[in-house]
């Protein structure tokens, strides 16, 4: 039976989600941008909340069953506050989330607790390469059996906190597939880079590229379910964030347009500027729809769950660069100017074409 | 709870629906284009006779009051959503209760809506339509010039003016025993405040049809000018109860609008039902000419042709998430003048974008009459237009997002 109300549950979860991105990750976010730092207390207190821990159930030293959901209203909250604050309290669950997905009952009893138990820890995962075309179901970084091990071998770049990471998920191709691959810290072959990565946006998380030559793994380490439900989990967390960031802008150049004079009126009383803050609100409420009807799909198993998943990315994608664009247009030359934090969003919004992999839900 | 699972029971009527549709509308679609004003009675007795089956299913028909969750409109926008699927045009068509029935559902006093609507519950087929526009204002509804005066000594009302842009003006008056739901005012001077719904029934003297319209696409439909001279009905036929003939509140103007909260997200379903139409046909044609659609793909590996047809999917989904948000808060008491006019906006704007991409895809043979494709581009235009105009929506949606009076934001 339809409906587009989130439950109580879901309701409280929101509230403290967006309690938090405005007290805490907005509060920090510009300096945390410019001094390229993120105060990891803030990202504690995020890690507090316990978003992660609902989706992993007891037996593994969570409290809860997964919901991508849940997820996705919490992962659009933490996103409106500040994105590299929502990507960097979510980073552990780039290793959580496929060992929970995909992983066996031993790597689930062996990693999900250390991962979960206290304060937040580099987990990490690398799946973005550097190529134009990265094509996650079709990876160059290629994994062979060899003797009862594997041998990985390829180049790895947006890797979050690669260098403080205790643990960290590779994927690789193996055969015509795509598969995870556990590699402690130090493994003979794997190179993290030397320096962080520069990137236009998310400049107050450390990012790192991640070379393997020839790295062995024991047949242990490698997750032995399917890719493709990890996939539509990073797609649909990416895609809530998109919305999250858009919103963030949204209210932000609508809130400045009804401050602004211009010509003896608001800017907002003008039509070319109202019919841009209607348009953008449209957007950003059709694209939730898909994205929560992605994650419902998810939830309750639909055939087409994957398609849906990829639907809504790519429509969060377009609406993301139109709205922040249009925010920073709406504040005009201040929007083009750091104080403000539109711009930051602009560039933000335009990496949502290149984030899957960054978050999961 | 959120949930994106259609209700069995509405899952149920669109089978039925997606039956007519498949096979009494799309034979004929293209006859009804090509001879327009003729109109398709086959389907229309056809509905009549399953809606009185169904226990009527309009506007009109309504749901028997239970307790529980309501779903009239959710249903209703699955309904128009598949019946446009089939034939917008022939949809407009549809017996037994639209936008004139919208307007008593929402303005009328329980007396008025069993007075007016039990007709759609009769032996032969009933048309009822709203009129609002004139010749010299449309989106404007506050400048009409309809006036109703009321004559104290036989307690009638005596209505003159011109109305164009009938949908089904003809249906309503001429071929069938129904109504139409006249916008006027009873107060030149007052503007919206003195603007008030008025039930004039087939046949009451002094209201003629005068013109009807050759247009660019839903052909099947008739849109006629009605013109009222010293046109005399009984003071009962005022919508709402006797104290909005003195009331000085602007009560029949926020009727007007809240009619369009219930009518504008069944237009933007009707352009949904056609957009999905549109990319359904166009995938079929591609594959037909081996071009299948790789999703999951990522852009730069995807040829120009799969990214249309991507967007085009996620701005329809999208989209018709929004139609049905809005048709659930109505059905469950929400305001929803918001939601109605973004679903309204978006749908507008998907429905066009979508059938005119179609068009230019399949080049000459989406240009030509052979298939449907060129037909739903002209059929599409008008889900930006009727019901308010992408333009009024967006000023709807604004004012709403910026908390403005009209006065505020013009």
């Amino acid at each position: 039976m339809y409906s587009f109300e989130p439950s109580d549950e879901q309701r409280l979860l929101i509230e403290t989600a967006r309690r938090y991105a405005l007290d805490e990750l907005r509060k920090v976010a510009h300096e945390a941008e410019e001094s390229k730092e993120f105060p990891l207390p803030v990202i504690n207190k995020g890690w507090e909340l316990g978003i992660l821990h609902a989706s992993i159930p007891e037996a593994y030293g969570g409290f809860g069953e997964r919901s991508a959901l849940s997820g996705a209203l919490a992962a659009e909250e933490f996103a409106y506050g500040d994105l590299a604050g929502a990507l960097a309290i979510g980073t552990p669950s780039l290793f959580a989330f496929p060992i929970l997905l995909a992983g066996s009952e031993q790597q689930k009893q062996q990693y999900l607790p250390a991962v979960i138990t206290g304060e937040w820890k580099p987990y990490t995962a690398a799946l973005i390469e550097p190529a134009f075309d990265f094509d996650p179901n079709d990876l160059k970084t290629v994994a062979q059996a060899d003797g009862g091990d594997y041998v990985i071998t390829g180049e790895k770049t947006f890797v979050p906190f690669a260098a403080q990471a205790e643990e960290m998920l590779v994927f690789a191709k193996l055969g015509d597939q795509t598969k995870g691959f556990i590699l402690p810290k130090g493994a003979p072959g794997l190179t993290v880079g030397a320096e962080r990565e520069k990137w236009m946006g998310l400049n107050a998380l450390p990012f790192y590229t991640v070379k393997l030559e020839q790295v062995r793994v024991p047949q242990a380490n490698l997750l032995p379910g399917d890719f493709a439900p990890i996939l539509d989990a990073s797609r649909v967390a990416v895609a809530a964030m998109a919305v999250g960031v858009a919103r963030a802008a949204f209210e932000y150049s609508r809130d400045y347009a009804k401050e602004r004079e211009v010509f003896g009126v608001k800017v907002a009383q003008k039509q070319a500027i109202a019919f841009m803050l209607a348009e953008m609100a449209t957007e950003i409420e059709a694209i939730r729809l898909l994205v929560w009807e992605a994650a419902w799909a998810i939830d309750n198993q639909k055939e087409d769950a994957g398609q849906t998943a990829y639907l809504a990315l790519t429509g969060a994608i377009d609406m993301a660069m139109m709205v922040t664009d249009r925010a920073v247009q709406i504040l005009g030359g201040h929007g083009y100017i750091r104080d403000h934090p539109v711009e930051l969003w602009m560039r933000n919004g335009r990496g949502f074409a290149m984030f899957t992999g960054l978050a999961m839900v | 709870m959120i949930d994106f699972e259609i209700p069995e029971k509405i899952a149920g009527i669109r089978n039925v629906i997606e039956t007519v549709a498949v096979n009494m509308m799309r034979p004929v679609s293209r006859y009804y284009d090509e001879h327009e004003h003729e109109i398709p009675w086959d389907y229309i007795n056809f509905m009549h006779t399953a809606s009185k089956a169904m226990g009527g299913s309009s506007m009109a028909g309504g749901e028997p009051k239970k307790e529980g969750p309501r779903f009239t409109f959710q249903r209703l926008a699955v309904m128009v959503e598949m019946l446009s699927w089939g034939d917008a045009g022939m949809y407009l068509c549809t017996p037994g209760g639209m936008l004139g029935s919208a307007a008593v559902s929402a303005t009328g006093t329980p007396e008025q809506k069993e007075r007016f609507l039990a007709r759609f519950r009769g032996e032969k087929p009933v048309f009822d339509a709203m009129c609002m526009t004139e010749p010299h204002c449309g989106s404007d509804t506050a400048a009409i010039r309809t006036t109703a005066m009321l004559d104290k000594e036989t307690n009638e009302w005596v209505l003159n003016g011109e109305k164009i842009f009938v949908t089904a003006g003809h249906k309503a008056l001429i071929d069938s025993e129904g109504f139409i739901v006249v916008w006027a005012t009873i107060d030149p001077s007052a503007g919206r405040a003195g603007m008030r719904p008025f039930v004039i029934e087939a046949g009451t003297p002094g209201c003629q049809v005068t013109n009807m319209e050759h247009k660019l696409g839903i052909r099947a439909s008739d849109t006629v000018s009605i013109v009222l001279q010293d046109c005399r009905v009984p003071f009962e036929n005022i919508l709402g109860s006797p104290e909005v003939v003195t009331e000085k509140a602007t009560t029949g103007f926020k009727g007007a609008m809240a009619t369009f909260d219930a009518t504008r997200p069944l237009v933007a379903a009707q352009a949904i039902g056609l957009a999905r139409a549109t990319l359904e046909l166009l995938k079929e044609m591609l594959a037909e000419r081996g071009v299948t659609i790789r999703y999951g793909l990522p852009r730069q590996k995807l040829t120009a042709i799969e990214k249309d047809v991507i967007d085009m999917e996620v701005m329809l989904r999208s989209a018709w998430w929004l139609v049905l948000k809005a048709v659930w808060m109505m059905d469950n008491g929400k305001p929803n003048s918001l939601e109605s006019s973004m679903a309204k906006v978006r749908a507008g704007d998907v429905v066009n974008r979508i059938t005119q991409k179609a068009v230019e895809i399949m080049g000459p043979l989406g240009y030509s009459r052979e298939y449907l494709l060129e037909k739903w581009f002209r059929d599409a235009k008008i889900s930006d237009i009727y019901e308010g105009t992408g333009q009024i929506n967006r000023l709807v949606v604004a004012r709403q997002l910026l908390g403005y009076r009209s006065s505020e934001l013009r």
